[in-house]
């Protein structure tokens, strides 16, 4: 029964690359078209895991909740939330250089961990939300994964062909605009703080949608179950390997950099606890490398962005 | 509440914060003024120049306050070396993509630390240092040697900045970088420069965070938000407005406590950024807004 062991595990990765994928195309959105540094991705995603989770959740004691909405209800609401979240702080930050939104994008993550590790009325703090329901989840082991997957693979798809429709609109061609040449862009008339805070809030609620869609995968939110920093820094290079700018690209680089990544951890499983520890940091490590490589020997990632113009009129 | 339990509890612990602070800060503003980026592996470098000098205490067996030039010294020229192999190739390209290096670097930098000396908590001294009484001001030796060690720094930088040829051409590039080229600065050599400076500061910021509290390869880190508040408080560019900051930045964490749960003393540092951005974003002494 070997190979039914690694179809579930292929399709459990394929649904993580899903969620992955929603967060890369979220940051393709605010980097790879309109050339924002948001460094918190992991707190608009822990947003919308605990939004949708708080939202769809039946009563428990000494937490709010008990709404026990409809799962899709809860996905919209964590979408909103991340939104909400993004709004002030590109409100702020966006009329300076990018370096700004990234402190402050740190900081949001940071006051987001503090918030869901100690607010125990609001988030259950280190017990985390337990009993979120799952699409499919009644179904026997195998088919709620690969009904799971076919569902966050659907969306995936959805927003994908919406993202790509955004940027092949005029909008799309505004934001390059503003992203290559500021200066251009507002003595054309573009109002470019405001463009810049529609593509923050359009990505933010793009990465919230994904922190719902796993939490719903695991019918639990705990503050351990992301890592700040390496989940935030995972999509970045997911992103700027496969090429920002193009978002089949950044779905090609999820893929990549997450199969490397969980093979790496398999291999590390492998030794002897003590180096298994340090093993677990050498990776960090080498992920921090191959960004640089990247940017140093191949800044375009592996899919460039394609050259939309005059040459290249059949791509509008 | 009486007014010595304020300054003993509170403000002087603010302070010595304050100062830890301040010293990072000042390099977060050189490197934002000079080379004009957010260098977000600057609290990291501050966490490896903190056990840098924990290898000279534990395996050379110098004495604590002895560690603090010869961690310095090694930063200055590990951050030398992280310019010239992760930033330097980046000059020509925007200056955002060199912000992205840096937090590349930061995880690196971290996950050394993790590999070389893991991630329980060690301190340089065992034992607890008891205050002495100054007529009701209670003090220990260290806070005195941190507060004291941050204005010599701050003083001696100042000094190095406003009188010597290569401070008057790193002042030159802060103000105007096309005139300075133009008027023959070696840009290489004041990168140089900076990142000396820089990485010296990061690991006396590092090292008295450790002496006054614990090693923890997170401790930089958690550093970087206030670090930057403070730059940015005290005027991008301005070494006296980042020392204002930093003493600003950590005084209102520590009384913080009083009135919000302690739990979110970091969230100080994060309000006073944005309030800063939304009011006055040159800060308090008029800094540069990039």
């Amino acid at each position: 029964m070997e190979w039914i062991g690694l179809l579930n595990y292929a399709v459990f990765m394929a649904i993580f690359i899903c969620i992955y994928g929603l967060l890369a195309l979220g940051l393709n959105i605010q980097w790879g078209f309109t050339g924002l540094f948001n460094a918190g991705i992991a707190g608009f995603f822990a947003v919308g895991a605990y939004a949708s989770a708080i939202l769809t959740t039946p009563e428990a004691a000494g937490r709010i909740g008990g709404f026990d909405l409809p799962v899709p209800v809860g996905w919209a609401g964590a979408m909103v939330l991340a939104a909400a979240i993004a709004w002030p702080i590109g409100k702020i930050c966006l009329r300076f250089r990018s370096d700004y939104l990234a402190i402050a994008t740190i900081g949001v993550a940071e006051i987001i961990r503090l918030v869901v590790k100690s607010e125990d009325w609001l988030t259950n703090s280190a017990r985390g939300v337990t009993n979120i329901p799952r699409p499919f989840g009644d179904l026997p082991y195998v088919q709620s994964q690969l009904a799971y997957l076919a569902l966050v693979g659907g969306i995936l798809l959805v927003v994908y062909l919406l993202v790509e429709r955004q940027i092949a609109a005029p909008w799309g061609r505004m934001m390059r605009a503003i992203r290559d040449n500021e200066l251009a862009a507002r003595a054309m008339g573009k109002d470019v703080p405001f463009r810049r805070l529609e593509a923050f809030i359009f990505g933010a609620a793009l990465m919230g949608l994904g922190g719902a869609l796993f939490a719903h995968l695991n019918r639990a939110i705990t503050p351990e179950a992301i890592d700040p920093m390496v989940a935030t820094f995972l999509v970045w290079i997911m992103l700027i390997l496969g090429g920002s700018g193009n978002n089949r690209g950044a779905i090609l680089g999820v893929a990549v950099v997450w199969v490397i990544w969980s093979f790496s951890e398999i291999l590390t499983d492998q030794f002897p606890p003590e180096i298994a520890i340090k093993a677990k940091y050498i990776r960090i490590f080498l992920i921090g490398l191959m960004l640089q490589l990247v940017l140093r020997f191949r800044p375009e990632g592996i899919l460039p962005e394609p050259q939309r113009g005059v040459s290249g009129k059949k791509d509008l | 509440m009486e007014f010595l339990e304020l300054l003993n509890f509170y403000i002087i612990p603010g302070l010595v914060l304050g100062s830890i602070y301040a010293l990072g800060a000042v390099g977060i503003t050189l490197v934002f003024a000079i080379l004009r980026y957010a260098h977000l592996a600057h609290g990291d470098i501050a966490t490896l120049g903190a056990f840098v000098a924990f290898a000279a205490v534990t395996l050379l067996g110098l004495p604590v306050y002895a560690a603090l030039p010869v961690a310095m010294v090694v930063t200055a020229f590990a951050a030398v070396g992280i310019d010239k192999l992760f930033y330097d190739y980046l000059r020509e390209r925007p200056r955002i993509v060199t912000v992205m290096a840096s937090l590349g670097v930061a995880l690196m930098v971290r996950s050394l630390v993790q590999v070389i000396w893991g991630v329980d908590a060690e301190s340089y001294i065992r034992g607890i240092a008891r205050p002495e009484n100054w007529w009701g001001i209670r003090l220990k030796d260290r806070e005195i040697v941190t507060i004291l060690t941050m204005i010599g720094l701050v003083l001696a930088l100042q000094l190095f900045l406003m009188k010597t040829k290569w401070g008057k051409a790193m002042r030159a590039m802060s103000d105007n970088p096309n005139l300075a080229l133009l008027s023959g600065v070696d840009n290489g050599k004041v990168v140089f420069l900076t990142w000396l400076i820089v990485g010296g500061l990061c690991a006396a910021s590092g090292f008295f965070l450790g002496l006054n509290t614990e090693l923890k390869s997170m401790m930089g880190w958690q550093m970087l938000l206030p670090m930057f508040a403070a730059a940015i408080l005290g005027g991008v560019g301005r070494i006296e407005g980042a020392v204002l900051g930093g003493l600003i930045v950590g005084v209102a964490e520590e009384v913080s406590v009083i009135f919000i749960p302690s739990e979110y003393k970091a969230a100080m540092a994060f309000v006073i950024l944005l309030l800063m951005l939304l009011l006055r974003p040159t800060g308090l002494l008029r800094g540069k807004v990039l």
